[in-house]
């Protein structure tokens, strides 16, 4: 385990452990754009960066793992300075349209411009223009917002494992592309709207429903299947018009497309809310008793007529583990048939 | 002249500038013209005639070697037409073509070079391995495989003083070094591609190299990496590593002993990054050519997370020559701490332009004007620009420092890739640094800002000041931009991308506010200039008028012209078609 000294303050550290989260250790703050704790370091924003005695010049502080006896120092005018200026370059390459922008106030990259106080750029110049195109449903590209910091680019490939966008083309001309450029077409599970800190990658469903300052927040379930990811509704004037997961979850805050994208139902106006039982062709909205009664009915009378096994159950992967388990139970001990199956399993 | 033992061999310069030349058709030119004399069959010993890789000086090719019983004539700008005569009055007759022979300056063009790396290109066959054996290939293989341990390798080279050749100058012996005391199953070595010639002209040489090289740290695998555009250097090398191969230089069981060691060749797409070593185990990964941050370093975490020796095509193939003749003789040349020879691409307002190698330590006033042969036009020197598109200019009066690691560095410049462009009194200091950020800037991996957005800037600004847009500030700007670019770039393209613009500015800050007041001294920044006709030389011939794209020059015959300034494009017609010189520019 070895010790490590930053900003005068001392920390032991298991082996392996970079600059950065040492720092976080000790709740010293060190700014940050491509550094995402589930995934690999990149080092590319160049604003993390330290200096650490004995080394000449500075170094990123997400990529270099501690060492033993290892003084680091997170800011001194030099390095401020630096910042100042890759701050500045990314900003001279960016929209600054903050005002229609839906990530604004919960942008890293509006915050950090905040904190460095950049309002005039001395860099101004060549902006890179992308004309947006995506035909698909759920996630929009602003690449005019892209900082490139590769979080997408790793999301994708490290934890959902499909490779659906990389870099691409170099230079000032450098992207984040689809194979040949083509539209969109992955699973659009969102994993990299939810790691883009900038406005370039946002849920094409949430587009100007409500900034973060007017959400209200509640934690919960997510009721697509039994893997049970905690997801967090994001709520305005009682509409969820964004679906997130928190990651100190136990699913670390990944999420799949029916999770994060499939939230149109609650305000549907479609959705049945209340029992309908068909007679002479026509739906009839009944109370839930009257409901029930008249399933045990036709339940009993078939029953009766042609055995319990003339009856068959089959229950849904939207439902928990526990109401599975009551529904087997039904089937079983109530009906009287081993008839029972499940959607997942098909 | 047949009667009594003769030998004959004709070489025949058939690099890539040899071949552009015409080479091809020369061999195949002399291949017949001797068939249909039946020299060969009077021949009672021997008649070779074979390709050879470049030597160096190429301006001159094709470049043909006719060696008569040891007695040596080099002709130049030899096309296939000229052959008959040669073989007539020359291996016939018995005396050279006096018109078409090499004059001082060839000679002078190597009279001060050292050759090692280069020895043999130009000399042997390269798609020979017989060829390399004979001039004494593979004596070191076997020397090390017979007689000493990978230890004893590594002291050796040590001992030389081998620094990379790539541009850091990394001691050669330490690197290997390092890698060998590391304990891991796999290791692998790695041949960074930047000597296009000496694959070329002598593929055995880095095959050796890398051969030795892997013996000393325990690779078992080893990659070229080469740039597909290059074929001729792609084939040469794909020959040798399958004839090395056969004769048990590289393989299962090198020599019978019990190491083996295979080469892959990997062929890039021309990404300048992939010389930055990081950027060069990704792309062998098959990821995108990107830089990694180090630590940790190849030579503990490279290919695939295993130890991982990177040497660049030049140091690789010094190691045959240092095995063979010994650290101390290789150490006798060059300065105290930059030891042996260094190859130069020397190009520019040069003479004698080509590619050389000198000791290192030699002056650069002796490599312009001893083997360069001095300017162009005996024009005045200006700069010297070293080290490629990372590199630094250096001016006329640091003519007399030392070529070597730490002399150029001390100046601003680098040895890095050997590149060496002579700059003139016509070249604008502005727009040299334009023509390096605009490489650099586009091959930029994308990965970091300050390299991706911030070298666009630098060009941006610098763009501006040769059109003359450039505004007070500016010059200290692009210093500012500079020296941050360099100091929060993640890899080595980045941190030198800025080299071009600090050193000029250094140098040549005059001629930068120049540009601001809206001149351009050199008369290179075409929106700076205006062009005016001087009344009293122009003799009214119409020259100019004719010439001019855009219909801004008027005039009556035999009566001075005029220049619209309106509707001039500053294309410089006017300038070059007129002989009286009555067009000025300024």
């Amino acid at each position: 385990m070895p010790k490590v000294t930053i900003d005068g303050r001392t920390i032991e550290v298991p082996t392996g452990t970079t600059v950065l989260d040492a720092a976080k250790m000790l709740d010293i703050p060190i700014p940050t754009l491509c550094y995402h704790p589930k995934l690999t370091p990149f080092g590319g924003c160049r604003l993390c960066i330290v200096e650490i005695k004995g080394i000449p010049r500075p170094v990123t502080s997400c990529t270099t793992p501690v060492s033993e006896g290892m003084e680091v120092t997170t800011s001194t005018p030099q390095i401020e300075d630096l910042r100042k200026t890759v701050l500045e370059l990314i900003l001279s390459d960016h929209p600054n349209d903050c005002m229609v922008c839906e990530r604004a106030g919960d942008c890293t990259l509006q915050e950090l411009a905040y904190f460095y106080g950049i309002r005039e750029n001395r860099f101004a110049g060549e902006r890179r223009i992308y004309t947006k195109r995506d035909g698909n449903p759920f996630i929009e590209r602003d690449l005019e917002k892209c900082i490139l910091c590769g979080r997408c680019v790793k999301v994708c490939d490290e934890v959902q494992g499909v490779g659906a966008i990389d870099f691409g083309y170099r230079g000032f001309k450098s992207k984040i592309c689809t194979p040949y450029e083509k539209d969109l077409d992955c699973e659009f599970c969102g994993q990299c709207v939810a790691v883009c800190p900038t406005g370039a990658l946002t849920g094409k469903l949430w587009a100007f429903k409500g900034r973060q300052k007017d959400i209200k927040e509640i934690d919960t379930v997510c009721p697509y299947c039994g893997t049970g990811c905690n997801i967090t509704l994001h709520i305005r004037r009682n509409e969820v018009v964004r679906v997130t997961s928190r990651e100190d979850t136990w699913n670390e805050g990944w999420l799949c497309v029916k999770g994060r994208f499939g939230y149109k139902f609650i305000s549907s106006s479609d959705r049945l809310k209340k029992p309908l039982i068909k007679r002479n062709g026509q739906f009839e909205e009944v109370s839930w008793d009257k409901a029930l009664d008249y399933i045990a009915e036709k339940l009993n009378d078939i029953k009766s007529k042609y055995g319990a096994d003339a009856i068959g159950g089959l229950s849904s992967a939207r439902c928990t583990n526990e109401e599975n388990y009551l529904f087997q139970k039904l089937m079983r001990a109530a009906i009287g048939t081993n008839n029972v199956d499940h959607c997942a399993r098909l | 002249m047949f009667e009594s033992k003769i030998n004959l061999e004709i070489k025949v310069c058939m690099g890539t500038g040899g071949i552009a030349a015409g080479g091809t058709e020369v061999l195949a030119a002399f291949d017949s013209a001797l068939k249909e004399r039946d020299i060969q069959a009077k021949l009672q010993m021997g008649c070779s005639m074979h390709k050879v890789g470049c030597r160096g000086l190429c301006a001159k090719d094709v470049l043909v070697d006719v060696i008569i019983n040891n007695s040596k004539s080099t002709y130049q700008y030899i096309k296939p037409e000229m052959v008959q005569r040669i073989v007539d009055e020359h291996i016939v007759g018995g005396n050279p073509v006096a018109d078409w022979l090499v004059a001082d300056d060839y000679h002078n063009f190597y009279k001060k070079q050292v050759k090692v790396v280069l020895s043999d290109c130009g000399n042997i066959d390269p798609e020979n391995i017989d060829s390399y054996i004979s001039a004494g290939g593979y004596k070191a293989t076997e020397k090390v495989f017979k007689s000493m341990s990978p230890e004893d390798v590594i002291t050796e080279i040590k001992k030389s003083g081998l620094r990379g050749r790539g541009g850091a100058g990394f001691p050669t012996g330490v690197k290997w070094e390092a890698c060998r005391g590391v304990q891991s199953e796999q290791k692998y070595i790695i041949c960074n591609f930047m000597d296009r010639a000496v694959i070329e002209g002598n593929p055995h040489a880095v095959i050796e190299g890398m051969v030795i090289g892997a013996y000393a740290i325990g690779a078992s695998k080893g990659y070229v990496y080469i740039r597909a555009e290059y074929p001729l250097a792609v084939e040469r090398l794909k020959l040798a590593i399958k004839a090395a191969k056969e004769r048990k230089f590289l393989g299962n069981n090198i020599l019978d002993s019990s190491f083996s060691f295979d080469i892959k060749i990997k062929l890039g797409a021309g990404a300048f990054v992939c010389g930055e070593e990081t950027a060069l185990i990704a792309f062998i990964e098959g990821q995108r050519g990107m830089s990694r941050a180090k630590p940790p370093f190849p030579v503990y975490q490279g290919l695939w997370g295993k130890p991982t020796v990177i040497n660049n095509m030049e140091t690789l193939a010094n190691i045959p020559y240092i095995i063979n003749k010994g650290a101390d003789w290789y150490s006798s040349y060059g300065t105290e701490k930059s030891k042996g020879t260094k190859v130069f691409a020397l190009t520019g307002k040069v003479k004698n332009t080509g590619l050389i190698e000198v000791p290192m330590g030699i002056t650069l006033r002796e490599i312009i004007y001893d083997i360069g042969g001095g300017i162009q036009g005996d024009k005045a020197l200006k700069a010297v620009q070293i080290g490629g598109p990372s590199g630094g200019c250096i001016t006329p009066d640091m003519l007399d420092i030392n070529v070597d690691y730490e002399s150029l560095a001390k100046v601003g410049s680098i040895v890095g890739s050997g590149g060496m462009i002579v700059l003139d009194e016509d070249d604008c200091m502005v727009n040299v640094a334009k023509y390096f950020l605009s490489f650099t800037q586009a091959e930029s991996c994308g990965k970091c800002v300050p390299c991706r957005i911030g070298t666009k800037r630098l060009l941006e600004m610098l763009d501006r000041i040769t059109k003359g847009k450039g505004k007070e500030g500016d010059i200290e700007l692009l210093e500012k931009l500079s020296s941050d670019v360099k100091a929060a770039s993640l890899c080595g393209l980045g941190q030198t991308a800025p080299n071009p613009v600090l050193s000029t500015i250094k140098y040549f800050r005059e001629e930068y506010e120049a540009h601001l007041q809206g001149k351009c001294p050199a008369k290179v920044c075409r929106d700076l200039l205006t062009y005016y006709i001087i009344e009293e030389l122009c003799k009214g011939c119409g020259a100019c008028l004719r010439a001019c794209p855009a219909g801004a020059i008027t005039g009556e015959k035999k009566k001075p012209h005029h220049i619209n300034r309106q509707l001039c494009i500053k294309c410089g017609a006017c300038f070059d078609v007129c002989k009286f010189k009555a067009v000025g520019r300024e």
